[in-house]
């Protein structure tokens, strides 16, 4: 675990002024992104939303069998980037991390399982037996 | 003294003083990011019982298929509007970047403004501006799905109509509270900021509603993909 001294303050993003933000209380150990980097992951999100709906407007890729696997990546790929920079899980303290990461392993294994067991997905084997 | 009183005195972090904790954290935010845990797994429960019984509606409106009698009444088209609930889910993004902007301009308020700023420069600083536009953008997801919501009612699709209409109506139904719930909270920051001003000392607080507001809008990142793009 990291350690702080609990009255430091850490310089802003901007110069040599500093801020009274108890980054400790907060968990901050890095310096979070400044508002160029805010602005960049909004045009990131946006263009990636884009392209999911661009893509839901195109029957062959519709039809196609990679069409549920590329917008769950797409989608996941705007969730993680949501939370490693706006929920600054990136910057912040491993215990929130391990917090989030722990239950959305479980949220997700839950899902998987309950599709299996309601037959929604299945593994196919025909193809390794023959 | 309470969470809200301590709040609306602005006494907390180490100069108002809460108690040294053994990590060091401060709880309110360890106890955020433990509820939002919480919440994956409702909302996992939630998104999972959409998807197992999706597709096992017997009777229309179905959400990405038309519906002709005997399944409906009267031949309906696929129910989701994509192009309606795809501006809906651009709002909430941009929620989000309002969101973060108004944590940073509570984090950076006691710093000099450079010289010669411009407009621009001040509106960044400005966390009561950012706070509203949160808030408004929030309200205006709001809206889009009041506005999806009546006009599926309008299409004869209700919870009680079919699978697909009670799974539907559960799951956007919960997050549409949570969304309301959180433009509850960040009108109540607003009013604390215009009543007192929100200072770097109150960044914990406007942190734990961000995280939550985040969460919600990561929540509507995997409904959007798994309700309503895939079919």
């Amino acid at each position: 675990m990291a350690h702080h001294d609990p009255h430091h303050a850490v310089p802003a993003a901007h110069g040599e002024h500093t801020t009274h933000v108890d980054h400790t209380a907060m968990g901050i150990e890095k310096e979070h992104p400044t508002w160029g980097t805010y602005w960049k992951v909004a045009v990131f999100l946006t263009a990636i939303t884009i392209v999911e709906v661009w893509a839901y407007y195109i029957p062959a890729w519709v039809n196609s069998r990679a069409f549920a696997p590329s917008l769950i990546i797409m989608s996941a790929v705007k969730f993680f980037t949501v939370v490693m920079y706006y929920m600054h899980l990136k910057y912040d303290h491993r215990l929130f991390r391990a917090l989030f990461t722990g239950s959305l392993v479980i949220a997700i294994v839950t899902i998987i399982a309950l599709l299996f067991l309601f037959g929604k997905i299945a593994i196919r084997t025909g193809a390794l037996v023959s | 003294m309470s969470h809200a009183a301590s709040l609306e005195h602005g006494q907390h972090g180490h100069a108002g003083g809460h108690p040294p904790t053994s990590t060091g954290l401060d709880h309110k935010k360890i106890a955020v990011w433990a509820f939002i845990g919480s919440e994956c797994m409702l909302f996992a429960s939630l998104i999972s019982t959409y998807l197992i019984y999706k597709d096992r509606s017997i009777k229309g409106p179905f959400p990405h298929v038309a519906c002709n009698p005997p399944q409906c009444d009267v031949a309906r088209p696929a129910i989701l509007d994509i192009p309606v609930t795809s501006a809906s889910t651009f709002v909430l993004l941009m929620s989000s970047l309002a969101m973060v902007l108004a944590l940073a301009a509570v984090e950076s308020k006691d710093l000099p403004l450079p010289a010669g700023a411009g407009a621009w420069t001040r509106a960044l600083r400005s966390s009561k501006l950012w706070l509203f536009m949160t808030a408004l953008l929030g309200t205006v997801f709001l809206m889009f799905q009041a506005y999806e919501f009546t006009s599926f009612v309008h299409e004869g699709l209700t919870i009680r109509t079919n699978l697909f209409g009670s799974t539907f109506f559960t799951l956007t139904g919960f997050h549409g509270a949570h969304v309301t719930a959180g433009v509850l909270w960040l009108l109540t920051l607003l009013a604390i900021d215009f009543k007192r001003g929100l200072g770097p000392n109150d960044a914990i607080h406007v942190d734990i509603a961000a995280l939550y507001w985040h969460f919600v809008d990561v929540v509507w990142i995997a409904i959007f993909t798994l309700v309503y793009l895939i079919q």
